[in-house]
């Protein structure tokens, strides 16, 4: 995961690899100060491999909580691991992110 | 994701699943299938392929794939279920277990010899297909599921699924459950609940808070079948079905049993499209009118409010420990060998309790005494209670007879049906297994040798079907099965004369019938050419009988020329502990199983006979210190203590009865296997070692010593 500050206010993390039950432990804690940082961040989805109840779980946790502290979360370039859940799930609606599917 | 740990369930359910199609598949091959049944094998087939792709298992995937593609037009009506094909499936299901038992043992990829196994019935199941061979599978699979996808208007499901906390840690994953059920069917809409997510602190990252409400359509699939989908989780979710059309109530009830807010339920409901707005509207107001005092008015109330994050914790603690009552009411699936070793801790206690009775008794102390008593009759109930858990229904081992027949059957080109009853009767799981190859003998046998050609059956006027029955039923403390066809009989003569020819018996001796028929049972009998119709494949009666001996049975033998033939086999319905009376013959301590002792007398005779008169009958009895050679000479009060076995009486002589005790079976070594007469040691309270007597044995020999005419008169008079 990598995460750099792009124009001061606004941050840009990138998860990659696996997003389940394994890394969640780990991620909670960062997702979480990386929103409390900043008014506005955006998670880039590109490399994201896989992803379990509690990888979708973790994104919902850091949404509303965004929704609550009043920042912007915009979830990007979902990798099509994330597109399939959130088409299962019928989660796009409350992430309310544009979804483009790779062709 | 950890799925390993489901493997087992996985392995389990296969097995029923085949076992089940067998039987369906059995059943249609006797003419007896119902569309439902075909549905029902698709079914298995088709779970099987389903849990295979959870475990990653392919080769299970790939065979059950086009297994499942000839079933599918067997449905359709597009091909016959008929002999061959039925032969093929049957073929299909053996080769699918042995591919499931290869998973079982860490194979994640069939080895190759297996798969090269497979192949034949894979051309042979294209063959139906009607497709060339090399056709990839993952072609057909793109077709079979546009197809489902089509059909879309089946009936409309409703899912309600809350999964437990834990589901995560324990190695599952919901979301490959619900890719599974898109494969039943379609999932029309789905509404993913995160209201049981707790504040960002509290929040566990590892366990599971989602829940979802799913509106699933599908034509074919049943509640079973939904309920299968999610069978791995089912311990750690809360799943509930409303069937298509449910009534408004049910949905009501769904809504107020929730853990969200009930409000909340109903919009969800609404979003899936199970209910429209109106109708919950309209569904709530008159719930609310007419039960003012009952929860759901509470759906009223709460309708107003936002929020109540309060009264959702308390619903769903509710809700949660309704649930865990219901879950503990099922059943629970115990390694046999836990089993085995309560059974063999209990049989220490019941040992230890005799020897502590038996101090008791020296030490003179009634208090003592009494307590001991008390603890005896708990102890009495505790082994009662785990022989139970031990105790099967002899119809599982029964149905594996279907498929026999069916076998053999063929084999033989004869038509035979199986006829099974009493398959409820319940005995110990140890003899159960052991019971199987036995009466796969009989049956074959039966089959075999018993039922007549077709030809010969029709012109004794006989119905050209043959049936083979199987009848199982309890009688005084063991377990009776009858194996019995309705073939030729045994010829008593050819019998006769051939054991005269092997020296079994001496000619001109008078015999009943079930003594001539006994021989059959003799070693080196039945390995005979084929003089009586009788004769084994390669393993003789005598095996039969030795292995039943084993079990502490015994076999009989009925039959009827031109009517058929029924071996009863008796066993006991234990091997570990049973009741017991206690007789001693000098120093030397006995016991009878107690459910075979008739009754006590005093002995008397006349000197020099073996037989007594007992109230006008006659009865042979046996003096056990002469059988045995035992020293000392008989006290001056002998008993006869009257068995009964079989229909059969006869009395033993002892010194002295020392009454009933709880008799822990302990099997003989090697080195007494051939003692006649005894079949077990059992250790008594003072540590001492008691013989088991075999009654069965016992009463061969007591009728073998009395003359021929008196014994007659006794079968006349029992």
């Amino acid at each position: 995961m990598n995460s750099s500050p792009s124009a001061g206010a606004a941050a840009l993390l990138r998860l990659d690899g696996e997003l389940n039950i394994y890394r969640a432990a780990e991620l909670k804690p960062q997702l979480m100060q990386a929103l409390d940082s900043v008014p506005q961040l955006e998670i880039d989805l590109s490399g994201v491999t896989e992803i379990d109840t509690s990888g979708v779980q973790l994104l919902m946790l850091t949404k509303r909580r965004a929704q609550a502290l009043q920042r912007e979360l915009r979830l990007t370039n979902h990798s099509p691991a994330v597109v399939e859940v959130i088409e299962l799930l019928d989660l796009a609606a409350y992430f309310g992110d544009p979804l483009i599917v790779a062709a | 994701m950890n799925i390993d740990q489901a493997l087992p369930t996985f392995v389990s359910e296969s097995r029923e699943l085949l076992q089940e199609m067998e039987q369906l598949l059995l059943a249609a091959a006797q003419g007896r299938s119902s569309p439902d049944d075909v549905n029902a094998i698709f079914r298995a087939a088709h779970t099987i392929k389903g849990s295979a792709g959870l475990f990653g298992l392919d080769d299970i995937v790939a065979f059950t794939h086009v297994v499942e593609g000839v079933l599918d037009k067997v449905r359709d009506g597009a091909l016959p279920l008929d002999d061959a094909l039925t032969s093929l499936m049957l073929a299909c299901g053996d080769h699918i277990g042995l591919l499931v038992d290869g998973a079982a043992a860490g194979q994640a990829m069939a080895d190759k010899a297996l798969r090269e196994m497979g192949e034949p019935l894979l051309q042979q199941l294209r063959a139906h297909l009607g497709e060339s061979a090399a056709q990839p599978v993952a072609l057909r699979e793109e077709g079979e599921f546009s197809r489902r996808a089509a059909d879309g208007h089946g009936d409309t499901w409703h899912l309600s699924l809350r999964f437990g906390r834990d589901v995560l840690r324990n190695g599952l994953d919901p979301l490959p459950f619900i890719r599974y059920l898109g494969t039943l069917g379609k999932i029309k809409a789905i509404v993913t609940v995160p209201d049981a997510l707790p504040a960002t602190e509290e929040m566990d990252p590892e366990s599971c808070y989602l829940g979802f409400e799913i509106a699933f359509q599908s034509a074919s699939a049943t509640k079973a079948d939904i309920e299968a989908a999610f069978e791995f989780v089912l311990d750690d979710c809360q799943l509930r079905i409303l069937p298509p059309n449910s009534r408004i109530s049910e949905y009501l009830e769904l809504i107020r049993q929730g853990p969200e807010q009930p409000s909340r339920l109903g919009e969800m409901l609404v979003r899936c499209g199970t209910i429209t707005q109106r109708e919950l509207d309209d569904a709530l107001q008159t719930q609310a009118h007419s039960e003012p005092a009952q929860p759901i008015g509470e759906i009223l109330l709460e309708q107003g409010k936002v929020e109540a994050v309060v009264l959702e914790a308390a619903l769903h603690k509710q809700k949660q420990i309704k649930d865990n009552k219901a879950l503990e009411t099922q059943s629970v699936r115990v390694d046999a060998q836990k089993l085995d070793h309560l059974i063999n801790q209990v049989g220490e206690l019941i040992i230890a309790a005799a020897s502590a009775n038996l101090a008791a008794r020296r030490l003179g102390n009634a208090e003592l005494q009494e307590c001991n008593a008390t603890l005896g009759s708990l102890i009495e109930g505790v082994r009662d209670s785990a022989l139970q858990l031990r105790m099967v229904k002899i119809g599982a081992t029964f149905s594996r007879f279907q498929r026999v027949v069916h076998d053999v059957a063929r084999e033989l080109g004869k038509d035979i049906g199986l006829a099974i009853s009493g398959e409820d009767t319940e005995l110990d799981k140890t003899v159960v297994e052991k019971i199987g190859d036995p009466l796969t003998h009989l049956v074959r046998n039966a089959m075999d040798h018993g039922i007549e050609s077709p030809e010969l059956r029709a012109a004794r006027g006989k119905p050209v079907r043959g049936t083979v029955s199987l009848h199982a039923y309890h009688d005084s403390g063991s377990i009776v099965i009858e194996v019995s066809d309705d073939g030729g009989g045994l010829h008593r003569d050819r019998i006769l004369a051939k054991g005269i020819e092997r020296g079994l018996v001496e000619a001109g001796k008078a015999m009943t019938d079930a003594e001539v028929f006994a021989l059959i049972f003799e070693p080196g009998f039945s390995t005979a050419e084929q003089v009586t119709n009788l004769s084994g494949r390669g393993v003789g009666m005598d095996v039969v009988k030795r292995n039943i001996a084993a079990l502490r049975g015994s076999v009989d033998i009925a039959s009827q020329p031109e009517v058929g033939t029924t071996v009863i086999v008796r066993l006991p319905l234990t091997l570990a502990i049973i009741n017991g009376f206690q007789v001693a013959v000098g120093r030397s301590v006995f016991v009878v199983p107690l459910e075979m002792v008739e009754e006590c007398v005093q002995f008397s005779c006349e000197a020099g006979r073996d037989y007594t008169n007992l109230r006008g009958e006659v009865l042979p009895f046996i003096r056990l210190r002469e059988l045995f050679h035992l020293p000392g000479r008989p006290g001056p009060r002998e008993n006869i203590v009257v068995v009964r076995h079989a229909s059969q009486k006869f009395g033993i002589v002892v010194d002295s009865l020392l009454g009933e005790a709880q008799t822990v079976i302990k099997p003989l070594s090697k080195l007494f296997g051939q003692v006649e007469g005894i079949s077990g040691s059992s250790i008594l309270g003072s540590g001492e070692v008691a013989l088991i007597l075999d009654v069965p044995a016992l009463i061969t020999e007591a009728h073998r010593r009395v003359p021929a005419a008196s014994r007659e008169a006794v079968a006349a008079s029992i």
